[in-house]
């Protein structure tokens, strides 16, 4: 048998409201790639953020090499020869490629810098690594094929033994990813242990050895590559969860409410043209940065719009402001509720009536007792834990607060809510309260916007579904004729044309059949 | 268990109540005249003036902002006032025209700072340290460097140290400006809205409130209270002083840190701040009590701003475990 280089047991990781791993564990072996493969929220991240340091677990152990460790930090991870490769950068854009390749590692000779001495061996790494880029560029001005690679040379200058890499071919062209797999072997040769998490089947299929499926935070089977089969993998994956979830929504299209013609915005969205009527539920797909945000954005007043139209309620509207928004009868629920939604240091009830606090007034004071009617109501109708109106935001779990976030629009009369990733980082209860705040707002004729990064739910809630591809509509589906394959291959922008680019799996020879290949995407 | 409630208390409270009766103790202990009533007196007199200033300080720090131009707007105010009310004879006049020139010209202080900071995205940090030296400048230029006298006697008779139905006329104006702030805090959308964006300024921005125009009139608030505050002292020295209130930044921003008024903006009450203003009036009068010299109380005063703020930051982190 094989060594095993890296062992995980029986890990555990909470955060508040949200379990995270659930006594998940995991194995590496010397010289093998073993791939990660599940959901968002399944705990990939999670897990490869606690095997490199970032995190301490709960519960559980880690063992390396046969020895016990317990990293405080990546730094330590580091020293012992275990390097990670995020999703998210972790250079300095302001420094060089150069620069971010030693930094916290950098090479000194009298207390000096031997500038000379880096630039030589970071010239040679990246010569064996085959990418090129220049050494003395700001990593602020790369593109971000350029960046993931800065970030994978950077991984190599240290000895390494047990490499994690998460979606590393995210934006790297074909060349490069063959580059890229070229290198993991030539690493796994010499005994490297390679963890890999990709969404990409084909690619998982080429390069791993055995493949693990995660889901909500468990380990739910460890497969050799070579025997699993892709509809097996997609079954693991999902499990039969989402069919309990969704609850069945009575779609009545009352009047058009909003109509959207041509927008044009200056964060770069192109001839958007779509229509919502009173009582419908419009799902928005797409990938990362395919604008399907920056759609909820432009209604909203937070993008500035130079071109193309948008009726409301039958009235051509000028000057867009999230204020007049709000007095028109339209609530944005933002993707980040930390950033941008909820003021965490105030209390639930503050959070719930900022929207609405001049409807509060009277003779120029907030009238308290109304104002604390209003809130109790929606804290019980929502389901907030604990149900205390006092209560500081900050020590609300996830879902609670995004509770709290999406039943603002119902201080006031609202028309139309604009959700934007509503469930995005809840538990799967907190899920179900959402899914049916939706449901019995559609019912009773608000219309909806609901952005999100996962199909199922676009698929399973929506009336009909807008689908953006590279800040255009793709596609605008009605509900029957839509599956996930189909929104799939629009978001890729290869709905009617031929495909320009190979690459995700979606449209790949694997997953012919096989209508979920990469069932939340983003 | 102790210790849980303990940790518990201050994370409610703050640091400041711990301080408070440490310090009754301590100077009570080493000063015998500390616990008389005419030193109670004395600290409610001196404590007036810093009172509206931490209130009117109060405000900025609720938009994550602060003014460390205060103590020249007092200065500027002082002088104005002054140099109105001399050119003016009729003793009635003069006064009215003198406090109200001197309150404008804080209140334009209060309005610059509010719209660089506000408009033009300028760290108050930036704005209010430059203004600083703007507005003492100004004092030193009107004035030529030397105080302003022969003012009228009535404005020292009535704003300085005369009393209506027995309340000191100064501390009066204090109740009720600290108790409009209060009601305005709590029981007006104003006051909500500082709160909000002090605390997240995205999220207020998304909530319809008009962000720029409620930091801003933090800014006009604090001129403006500042500027009673300016008036009222040079009434209780009877004379316009250019280099009056050299030391109330940072006498207010420790006062209301102290009080609970978190540096992150968001998070307070005036009452706390008033409090926190008290605190610091009774460690410079035991001080003065006790004889230790000016140079020294300076020295403490500063430890006193860096020592609120690191328990201010450590209470975040114990709130946030």
């Amino acid at each position: 048998m094989t060594d095993l280089l890296l062992t995980a047991q029986g890990i555990t990781k909470t955060f508040p409201g949200v379990v995270a791993l659930d006594n998940a564990s995991f194995d590496l072996r010397a010289g093998e790639v073993h791939v990660l493969f599940g959901e968002n929220g399944a705990g990939k991240s999670t897990l490869i953020k606690i095997l490199s340091g970032s995190y301490p677990p709960d519960q559980g152990e880690i063992r390396l090499k046969g020895r016990k460790v317990v990293f405080r930090n990546p730094y330590e991870a580091r020293q012992q020869g275990l390097s990670a490769v995020y999703q998210e950068f972790s250079l300095v854009p302001q420094l060089t490629v150069l620069e971010n390749l030693f930094l916290g590692a950098e090479m000194v000779r009298w207390g000096f810098l031997s500038k000379a001495e880096m630039a030589t061996r970071a010239k040679k790494s990246l010569q064996e690594l085959g990418f090129h880029l220049d050494l003395f560029a700001r990593v602020g001005q790369l593109n971000r094929a350029a960046r993931q690679m800065t970030e994978i040379a950077k991984a190599f200058q240290n000895e390494i033994s047990v490499l994690i890499l998460d979606e590393p071919t995210a934006s790297l062209s074909d060349r490069e990813v063959a580059q890229l797999f070229r290198i993991i072997r030539r690493l796994t040769h010499d005994g490297v242990g390679v963890i890999y998490i990709s969404h990409r089947l084909d690619e998982l299929k080429k390069i791993g050895d055995r493949i693990t499926v995660l889901r909500d935070g468990k380990n739910v089977g460890t497969l050799e590559m070579a025997k699993a089969v892709a509809d097996e993998l997609i079954a693991m994956m999902t499990g039969r969860r989402f069919d309990d979830v969704f609850p069945s929504i009575t779609h009545q299209p009352g009047e058009r409410l909003l109509r959207v013609e041509d927008l044009c915005t200056a964060a770069g969205l192109e001839q958007i043209t779509f229509d919502l009527h009173a009582g419908e539920i419009l799902g928005v797909a797409g990938l990362v940065g395919s604008g399907k945000s920056r759609v909820g954005r432009a209604l909203f007043g937070l993008d500035r719009i130079y071109h193309g139209q948008i009726a409301f309620a039958g009235r051509r509207l000028k000057r867009i402001t999230p204020r007049r928004s709000i007095e028109r009868g339209i609530i944005y629920s933002p993707a980040d509720r930390h950033k941008e939604g909820l003021v965490l240091c105030r209390s639930v009830k503050e959070n719930q009536t900022l929207v609405s606090l001049p409807l509060f007034e009277r003779f120029g004071f907030i009238d308290r007792r109304r104002e604390v009617a209003t809130a109790t109501q929606i804290v019980n109708k929502m389901n907030i834990r604990p149900a205390d109106i006092h209560q500081i935001i900050n020590y609300l779990s996830g879902g609670n607060q995004q509770k709290v976030v999406l039943a603002r629009g119902l201080t006031r009369k609202t028309r139309l809510f604009i959700f934007d990733e509503a469930s995005c980082g809840v538990d799967v209860g907190a899920k179900h309260e959402i899914y049916r705040f939706l449901k019995e707002q559609a019912e009773q004729g608000a219309a909806i916007l609901y952005i999100s990064s996962e199909i199922p739910e676009v698929l399973n809630l929506s009336h009909r579904i807008m689908v953006m591809h590279n800040c255009t509509v793709a596609a605008i589906l009605e509900r029957s004729q839509a599956n996930e394959e189909k929104i799939l291959s629009h978001c890729f922008g290869y709905g009617s044309e031929t495909a320009s680019r190979t690459g995700p799996d979606a449209a790949g020879p694997e997953s012919k059949g096989s209508p979920a290949a990469v069932p939340r995407i983003g | 268990m102790v210790l849980n409630g303990f940790k518990r208390a201050f994370v409610k409270v703050g640091v400041l109540p711990f301080l408070l009766a440490g310090l009754v103790v301590i100077f009570s202990l080493a000063e015998s005249r500390f616990m008389t009533l005419s030193n109670m007196v004395t600290v409610s007199r001196q404590a007036t003036y810093l009172s509206v200033v931490t209130a009117a300080q109060m405000l900025t720090i609720l938009c994550a902002g602060f003014d460390l131009s205060v103590g020249s707007s007092v200065a500027l105010t002082s002088i104005v006032a002054s140099l109105v009310m001399v050119s003016i004879p009729s003793p009635a006049a003069a006064i009215s025209a003198g406090v109200a020139t001197g309150i404008l010209t804080a209140t334009l202080i209060g309005l610059t700072n509010g719209i660089t900071i506000a408009i033009f995205r300028v760290s108050p940090f930036i704005v209010t340290l430059g203004m600083m030296s703007v507005a003492h400048g100004l004092a030193l230029l009107l004035s030529g460097g030397v105080p302003i006298f022969s003012l009228p006697d009535q404005l020292n008779q009535i704003l300085g140290i005369g009393k209506f139905y027995g309340i000191p006329v100064p501390l009066l104006v204090a109740g009720v400006v600290v108790a409009l702030i209060h009601v305005m805090l709590n029981h007006n959308r104003i006051g909500r809205y500082l709160y909000a964006l002090g605390g997240n300024r995205e999220a207020a921005r998304l909530s319809g409130i008009a962000v720029r125009k409620y930091t801003c009139l933090a800014y006009v608030l604090c001129g403006a209270l500042t500027g009673i505050t300016g008036v009222m002292l040079t009434a209780r020295v009877a004379s316009g002083e250019p280099n009056l209130g050299a030391a109330l930044p940072l006498e207010s921003i420790a006062a209301a840190v102290i009080g609970g008024v978190s540096l992150r903006g968001g998070e307070g009450s005036v009452v706390g701040a008033i409090f926190g203003a008290v605190l610091i009036v009774l460690i410079r009068n035991g001080m003065d009590l006790m004889n230790i010299s000016s140079y020294l109380q300076m020295c403490v005063m500063g430890c006193l701003l860096i020592f609120a703020v690191v328990m201010d930051q450590l209470r975040l982190s114990v709130k946030m475990r």
